[in-house]
C-alpha cells in the first residue's frame, strides 16, 4: 500500500466535507475490495474516510419495505429473519458472498458503490426495483447502474441505505467460480412492485443487465418452463480462463430456470 | 500493562504526523499501539507482537491463514487495518488454548485426526473452526467444508479437518455450546 492519512469522521456530513475537501480522499467501508485493490497500488488516495462508527448499518423492516443502512455487512443480511422472510432470494444471495471471514466485513453500500460487474447485489436491486438512498438523494436502481465499476454516485456522495420493496416471489441461482465465490453468472428473478425482472450479473462487461425477453415470456406464464427455448446470445459477453462467452449464455438459460423453478 | 510501540516508519517526521493511536486488546491482554495507517492487523500482530502463529498466506482475503477472532467473529486479518479495530478484542491462535496450556478441544481434535500436513494453514484453521462451532450453522459434513470455505489447505487435509470439527461437534451436542 502506497502511504495515505486515516481520518474517522463523526457524522456523515462530516465524511462528505472531508472528501469535498481532497479529491484523492476515498471512503473506506468494509474494505474486502478495497484493501486488496489499495495492497495492488491501484489505487493512491491521500485520505481514507472511515465509514464505520457512524451508524449506517441496520435493518428495518416496515410493511411495504425493508431498509437496509450501507454498511450493514453480508452475514447481518443473510441472517435477518425479516430479510429470510419476506425476500428470500436476497438472504440466499448474501450467504453465497465470498465465505464467512469477508461476510462478517463486506457491507452491501460497499459493493454497490463500487458496482463490481461480478458483484451479486446489483442483480437484487435492479429485479427487485430498490432505491438508493444517499446523503443527498434518492437514486432509483434503474438509474443508478452505469456500466463496469461506474454508478450515478457523484464523486463526494455516500450511500447511506438501500430500501427493498416487497416483492411477492424472488431468488437468486448463481454458478459460482469455484475459487473466488464471485458469479460466472448469477440471475436473481422477481415478481414484484417493479414488475417480472431478471437480472444478470458476471455474465456481460457493463455488468448488472436485465434480460427482457425471459422477462416477457415470464410474464405471460411465471414457470421455468415458459423460458425453455429462449437462447440468450453470447454477442457482448465474458469470455475469459473461467468461461467463454457461449458457456456463460448457455449458463443464463439454466440459472433462470432454476431460479425461477425455486422462486 | 500497557506499553507504547512505534511503527517501523518513526525517523519519517511525517509518517509520525500521521500515525494514529488504538487500544487493543489480544488474547486477554490490553494495549496501547501507534501506527501507520496503511498496517494491517495482521502486520500488527507478526511484527508488533510477535505473534507469528497467524500466518501472511495470499495477503489478499483468498486463503484464510490470516484468520481471527475480532470481538468474536472470524475475519482475515489482512483485510483489516490496525487503524480499524481500536477498543477491539481479537483472538489469536496463540490465545485458543487456556492459560495452562491445556489445548481447546477443536485443537486437540486436530492433533487426534492429523488434521494438518505442513501446518502453514492451520492456525488459520483452528480460529475458523473455532468461530463456526460458536456460530452454530454447521450441523453436516458438507454444511462444514461450506462454512470452512475461506480457508485453503494446499496440502488437501480437509477430509481430517472436517473429522475434527464433526468430532467436537458431536462433544459438543450437550446444551453449554448452542
Amino acid at each position: 500500500m502506497y502511504d495515505f492519512a486515516f481520518q474517522t469522521p463523526a457524522s456523515v456530513s462530516d465524511a462528505v466535507k472531508m472528501l469535498a475537501d481532497d479529491t484523492e480522499a476515498k471512503l473506506l467501508a468494509g474494505g474486502q475490495t478495497f484493501i486488496p485493490v489499495l495492497k495492488q497500488r491501484l489505487n493512491k488516495p491521500s485520505v481514507i474516510v472511515d465509514l464505520n462508527g457512524l451508524g449506517l448499518s441496520g435493518i428495518t423492516s416496515a410493511p411495504d419495505k425493508i431498509t437496509i443502512g450501507g454498511m450493514t455487512t453480508h452475514n447481518a443480511i443473510m441472517s435477518n429473519p425479516d430479510i429470510q422472510k419476506r425476500i428470500p432470494g436476497l438472504a440466499k444471495m448474501a450467504s453465497w458472498i465470498g465465505d464467512t471471514q469477508v461476510r462478517h466485513r463486506g457491507t452491501m453500500g460497499g459493493s454497490l458503490a463500487n458496482n463490481d460487474p461480478s458483484a451479486c447485489y446489483p442483480t437484487a436491486v435492479l429485479a427487485i426495483g430498490a432505491t438508493i438512498v444517499t446523503d443527498q438523494r434518492r437514486i432509483p436502481a434503474d438509474e443508478y447502474f452505469q456500466g463496469m465499476f461506474t454508478t450515478a454516485l457523484a464523486p463526494e456522495e455516500i450511500v447511506t441505505a438501500i430500501e427493498f420493496p416487497i416483492p411477492e416471489k424472488s431468488n437468486y441461482e448463481k454458478f459460482r467460480n469455484p475459487a473466488s465465490r464471485y458469479a460466472m453468472v448469477g440471475v436473481f428473478v422477481a415478481k414484484g412492485p417493479a414488475g417480472i425482472r431478471v437480472a444478470i450479473t458476471g455474465a456481460a462487461q457493463d455488468g448488472v443487465f436485465r434480460h427482457t425477453a425471459m422477462e416477457q415470456a415470464l410474464a405471460t406464464n411465471w414457470s421455468a418452463d415458459a423460458i425453455k427455448g429462449i437462447v440468450t446470445p453470447a454477442d457482448g459477453l465474458n469470455s475469459d480462463i473461467h468461461a467463454s462467452a457461449e458457456y456463460r449464455a448457455h449458463l443464463i438459460g439454466v440459472m433462470t430456470r432454476r431460479a425461477v423453478a425455486g422462486a | 500493562m500497557q506499553d507504547v510501540i512505534l511503527g517501523t516508519s518513526v525517523e519519517l517526521p511525517q509518517a509520525v504526523m500521521q500515525s494514529v493511536s488504538l487500544n487493543l486488546t489480544v488474547n486477554g491482554q490490553q494495549r496501547e499501539f501507534v501506527v501507520e495507517p496503511w498496517t494491517t492487523l495482521l502486520d500488527l500482530l507478526r511484527h508488533e507482537m510477535d505473534l507469528t502463529g497467524t500466518k501472511k498466506g495470499c495477503d489478499h482475503g483468498q486463503c484464510g491463514a490470516c484468520t481471527v477472532l475480532i470481538d468474536g467473529r472470524r475475519m482475515n486479518s489482512c483485510l483489516a487495518l490496525a487503524v480499524m479495530q481500536d477498543g477491539k478484542t481479537v483472538t489469536t491462535v496463540e490465545g485458543l488454548a487456556a492459560p495452562d496450556g491445556t489445548l481447546s478441544p477443536i485443537q486437540a481434535a486436530f492433533i487426534e485426526h492429523d488434521a494438518f500436513q505442513c501446518g502453514y494453514c492451520t492456525p488459520g484453521q483452528l480460529c475458523s473452526a473455532t468461530a463456526l462451532l460458536q456460530e452454530g450453522h454447521a450441523h453436516t459434513p458438507e454444511e462444514i467444508r461450506e462454512l470452512m470455505s475461506g480457508n485453503l489447505c494446499r496440502c488437501g487435509a480437509y477430509p481430517n479437518i472436517v473429522d475434527a470439527i464433526t468430532q467436537v461437534l458431536a462433544q459438543a451436542a450437550t446444551p453449554e455450546v448452542a
